[in-house]
């Protein structure tokens, strides 16, 4: 399991060396205030001792903080099952957000399988899905991840004629595939394909004393409309999506926009310096759903695109066979 | 000018609520068939999940929306036509009021069944009414097609009550089963056309008459407004709610059209049904049908003649994947019934009824054309090696059951002209004016 050995102090640095800015700065907030007591669920009430070692946070301000190691683990909640129900209330003092850096991906596929993996799903169902994109003919390609946007204006929870999906406080969407009918007008409603239809029963093995959770959204139900979560689940314990936990590169960053910072696991970078200075911008801002995931361009690659094509799978590579690009290059005759 | 009596037309028309005929009980047979072969699909699909269906994560609705949009369409024009034809006492509607009051019911009936096909649990259905959200189109739908069954019921109950009341009172001349004496019994609610009686009935149907002409309209924009309002291309359109009145009382034109034809040969009612008829309902059909070309036309051409991306993308594909489909949709189902009824010469009874058959026909093309290619131009590329996931291709399931729909309307017609006759003899008796003649008036 994931979670068995979140208490051991080791991982608990490595938690927050990888500069997780959710738990952290929570806490670090903490300090600066008159209670240590304040994790975002409501942690415990006494502090531990303290341990002697310190570690340094990211305030909201700014400011980076020095912390003692024993004090940390109070952002953690305890990871209770949230109901349905619950899961309707966003976690409190929270506006989440996504960055992606598309100089970075080269379609290592880590966070769809982490996803997939996470989520129990089948193969075939991509909540995060990895394009290539090449926008004009004379245009650069470059790859594309795209998760669900938890636009701000969802069309997707305006049309739900049952309220099965529905916008939270902390800026995520859900589905809860209890109450959805699998009309699907939320799948038309959403123009980015965020959604994906679970046309049969899944053919997924999942532990069976886990009990069905919007926020973690397992086991996904036949008839029903699933999409990615931003491992709400995940966020409840103070920890990255699993997408961003496993890309390999740094290209998803996640975080606060309320704390304005974000995180790819490595480096913690305040949110709006990052979209200021890479000129980050939402995709299809036209359409006027304000989305919670910002990109960053393809400028200054890390990697040739072709780094995420070569090495594919024939029949991954074939999804792309329409692209120019590749035309031009792989699929020529010589 | 003729002028018809009760108790010539019941005499005239008791034979065909008495007796069935042989081809009759064939076609029934028939139709049963065709229904029991779509309730084998739908138990597939029930066993199978919804992957048994050519619908996929970009094509997430497919034949049965389009047969959905389909049958509510041709309800909103027989309600449309029969208010119409109702409040401004057109003298020539007697015969076929019924039809086209039958043709409102029946196919608001079997609409919203294919809607129960495409959701994913349908067992879920009551949940629009525990948890309803009038935020919703989906809810503005409900409401609308709710209100519009309430409605059409009761416009076309009412517009049965005299006949029904003269089946009770004639009944010991009938040779039918006792349960149907009594069902006219029941349903003729005690009405004897005494004066206030007959003053109430008359006030109760111009009414209705009115609101069904009102609600029609407002529930066809509403399903429009379904598509409209999401941003997808194609779907995004404000003339989408226009569009679809105009589209609806175009093909229920059509559908009264071959009603008409089917009936007039069935039951030989060439005495009432006549040339006139054909032509003065075909003379609808081709002023709506031009009606149609031109939104069909100004819709497409806004979106061909700038270069936005999406649209374009969409437009490249009816034109390229779709082109027949499109020809037939928006070319020969508009020009053809118009020549056809343009021409003097072309325009006999069987002609009029062939040119009614292509504008149903490409009506649903055109509702299909509206639906699908759209899904499949998402804005986000497809891109997915499984050919379903990339095109949409209807499977047996899907095919077997809107045979079935188309099934179940016929045998709801064929049921309904044995309960009582498809003319309505009270309505053929009853003198709206002095003036006005009972001989259809020529309008070509």
């Amino acid at each position: 399991m994931e979670d068995t050995n979140k208490d051991k102090p080791n991982s608990r640095r490595k938690f927050l060396q990888l500069g997780l800015g959710l738990g952290a700065v929570s806490v670090a907030t903490a300090v600066a205030g008159k209670a240590l007591a304040a994790g975002p669920e409501g942690g415990e009430k006494s502090a531990p001792s303290a341990s002697g070692e310190k570690v340094k946070v990211l305030t909201t301000d700014g400011k980076v903080v020095e912390v003692d190691a024993a004090q940390l683990s109070l952002a953690k909640a305890s990871g209770k099952f949230v109901s349905p129900s619950e899961s309707h209330i966003g976690i409190p003092g929270r506006k989440f957000v996504m960055v992606i850096d598309l100089s970075k991906c080269k379609n290592a596929r880590k966070c769809i399988e982490a996803c997939q993996e996470g989520h129990y799903l089948p193969k075939d169902h991509e909540w995060m899905k990895v394009f290539l994109m090449q926008d004009a003919n004379t245009t650069a390609p470059y790859w594309f991840p795209k998760p669900c946007f938890h636009c701000d204006n969802p069309l997707c929870v305006s049309v739900c004629p049952v309220g099965a999906t529905y916008k939270r406080s902390d800026g995520i969407v859900l589905v809860d595939t209890d109450r959805c009918i699998g009309c699907k007008f939320c799948m038309t409603g959403c123009p980015y394909s965020a959604r994906v239809f679970n046309w049969n029963k899944p053919e997924v093995e999942y532990p069976s004393d886990m009990k069905y959770s919007p926020e973690r959204a397992v086991p996904q139900k036949e008839g029903t409309v699933g999409k990615c979560v931003f491992c709400a689940d995940k966020l409840r314990k103070g920890e990255l999506p699993r997408c961003v936990a496993a890309c390999p590169m740094g290209v998803l960053y996640f975080g606060d926009i309320l704390e304005d910072s974000v995180t790819n696991g490595t480096e913690t970078v305040r949110f709006s310096e990052l979209i200021r200075n890479r000129a980050g911008y939402r995709h299809l801002e036209n359409l006027g759903n304000m989305p919670s995931v910002y990109y960053l361009p393809p400028v200054d690659r890390q990697f040739p695109v072709d780094s995420g094509y070569d090495d594919l799978k024939p029949e991954l590579k074939e999804r792309f066979k329409n692209i120019p690009y590749i035309k031009n290059t792989k699929l020529k005759k010589p | 000018m003729t002028t018809y009596n009760s108790d010539t037309l019941f005499k005239e028309f008791k034979p065909q609520i008495e007796q069935t005929s042989r081809s009759w009980f064939i076609w029934f047979g028939f139709f049963i068939c065709c229904f029991i072969f779509g309730v084998v699909g739908f138990i597939r699909q029930l066993t199978g999940g919804h992957i048994v269906t050519g619908m996929r994560d970009n094509v997430v609705w497919g034949v049965y929306i389009v047969n959905f949009i389909f049958f509510m369409g041709i309800s909103y024009a027989g309600a449309l036509i029969s208010g119409v034809l109702h409040l401004f006492r057109t003298g020539w509607r007697k015969p076929i009021i019924r039809m086209v009051e039958l043709i409102t019911v029946i196919s608001l009936v079997i609409g919203p069944v294919f809607i129960l096909f495409c959701v994913g649990r349908f067992e879920r259905i009551p949940y629009l009414f525990i948890y309803p959200r009038i935020q919703s189109p989906i809810m503005w739908d409900v409401i609308a097609i709710l209100t519009d069954l309430v409605g059409c019921i009761i416009f076309v109950y009412l517009s049965y009550i005299e006949d029904l009341a003269l089946l009770r009172d004639r009944s010991s001349e009938l040779k039918i089963p006792k349960w149907r004496k009594k069902l006219y019994k029941w349903f003729s609610l005690g009405y004897k056309s005494t004066p206030s009686q007959v003053k109430r009935l008359i006030f109760s149907r111009n009414i209705m008459a009115a609101m069904i002409i009102a609600i029609a309209i407002i529930v066809y924009s509403v399903l429009a407004w379904i598509f409209g309002v999401t941003l997808q291309p194609g779907w995004h359109s404000t003339i989408f709610g226009p569009y679809f009145v105009i589209a609806a009382v175009y093909s229920g034109t059509g559908v009264l059209i071959i009603v008409m034809y089917l009936f007039r040969r069935m039951n030989h009612l060439e005495n009432y049904i006549k040339k006139q008829h054909f032509v003065n309902i075909a003379v609808l059909l081709f002023i709506i049908g031009a009606f149609y070309g031109y939104f069909t036309f100004a819709d497409y051409l806004t979106k061909w003649y700038g270069s936005v991306k999406m649209d374009k993308e969409l437009i490249d594909k009816l034109f390229k994947d779709y082109y027949w489909e499109f020809i037939v949709a928006n070319y020969v189902g508009v020009l053809v019934p118009m020549i056809i009824i343009a021409f003097p010469k072309l325009r006999t009874i069987n002609n009029i009824t062939i040119g009614a058959i292509i504008t149903i026909f490409a009506l649903w093309m055109n509702r299909y054309l509206i639906v699908v290619p759209t899904l499949e131009t998402p804005y986000l590329p497809i891109q997915d090696i499984r050919p379903d996931w990339v095109k949409y291709k209807a499977t047996w399931v899907e095919w077997s059951l809107t045979l079935a729909g188309v099934s179940v309307y016929f045998i709801l017609f064929m049921i309904a002209s044995k309960l009582a006759p498809i003319i309505s003899i009270s309505e053929m008796v009853h003198q709206d004016h002095k003036h006005v003649p009972d001989e259809p008036v020529q309008i070509l």
